[in-house]
């Protein structure tokens, strides 16, 4: 059980490693400024918001919905082309392993409460909403709700994300005075949020990636047919269920080897007391019992 | 065609065309309106505009 408790905690020093490279700008948290340097060209492959006074690069949910939203672009390809390029090369590895909302969600879970939910009634149901606020809040209302000039708010940003809460309201409110002045219902809204999020995440592994996160849904999509996947040794597998036993998203890895709400966390190879679930970007044989259960 | 899927070739051709939209959004500008946004506080994100 130590083995497995410690490459728990070896996937979240990676994660907060991230956490930390993202948001390295450490003048940003003294002076309550944040970064204009060249980096925020780029996008980072996790949910970071960008107007964190750390952060060296672009949020792609924020930057898809800017480009989205300008009065001269409406199809983002540089943002859409590197979610794709992403997402085709590990899929939601990067829920599991990148993502700095992840690892706090991660963390949450760990402090004990009486009653934690693996599962409830909707629960399957209520995965397909983070698909609906990716086609709602980050596409359709940032591309067609537009001012006289022709541009879009990030709707998401603006009305859900507690990762810019967290990440950007609260440090810059408390280090700069003149945001201060300037909060309103939204601040308290988006502050609900938050608190809600962490509240929920203390009781329900990962609520925000499962039914909530615009980028979770987008790498979904590619969790299938990534390169970088999940595979189970039929011939070693004794369909004991451990595997599907430990997931706490849910899933089964016998049944959908690589199945859309699979983060890759790899909490099932390392449970798996045959070794039959493994995991790579190069598997020589590859026998993974993906559409089974379709 | 669902061989192809389950196969990495298609990871492969896709993280290539992800490629390819990359340096079709770079040759655009799309990478200055990504950095306008990043490089400014964007009040929308952090609950005041």
């Amino acid at each position: 059980m130590d083995k497995k408790r410690d490459r728990e905690w070896r996937r979240h020093r990676i994660q907060a490693l991230w956490a930390l490279l993202y948001n390295s700008y450490i003048m940003g948290f003294v002076h309550g400024k944040i970064y204009k340097g060249p980096l925020k060209n780029l996008c980072v492959p996790g949910l970071n918001c960008y107007s964190c006074p750390g952060a060296l690069g672009a949020c792609p949910i924020g930057s898809l919905q800017a480009v989205i939203g300008s009065w001269n672009f409406k199809f983002a390809f540089y943002v859409a082309g590197f979610l794709i390029f992403t997402g085709a090369l590990v899929g939601r590895f990067v829920c599991g392993w990148l993502c700095p909302f992840g690892l706090i969600q991660d963390l949450l879970h760990k402090i004990p409460f009486p009653k934690k939910l693996k599962t409830f009634k909707g629960d399957k149901l209520l995965r397909k909403l983070k698909y609906v606020i990716l086609a709602v809040f980050v596409i359709l209302l940032p591309l067609f709700a537009v001012d006289v000039l022709g541009q879009g708010a990030p709707y998401f940003c603006k009305l859900i994300c507690p990762a810019g809460t967290l990440e950007g309201g609260i440090p810059l409110v408390l280090l700069n005075k003149s945001m201060r002045s300037a909060i309103g219902w939204l601040y308290a809204w988006k502050n609900i949020l938050l608190l809600a999020t962490i509240f929920i995440s203390i009781i329900i592994y990962r609520p925000f990636c499962k039914y909530i996160c615009p980028l979770g849904a987008v790498y979904s999509v590619f969790n299938p047919i990534s390169v970088f996947r999940y595979k189970v040794d039929e011939e070693k597998c004794t369909g004991c269920g451990a595997c599907a036993r430990a997931c706490k998203m849910q899933v089964d890895p016998v049944r959908n080897t690589n199945h859309t709400e699979c983060i890759r966390c790899g909490k099932c190879k390392s449970i798996c007391p045959e070794g039959a679930i493994t995991s790579g970007f190069w598997n020589r044989k590859d026998s993974s019992r993906q559409e089974k259960s379709r | 065609m669902r061989r192809l899927l389950s196969s990495r070739k298609a990871g492969i051709i896709i993280a290539v065309l992800g490629l390819a939209m990359i340096g079709y959004g770079l040759y655009r500008g799309e990478a200055a309106v990504v950095f306008t946004k990043a490089a400014r506080i964007c009040l929308e994100c952090i609950g005041i505009g």
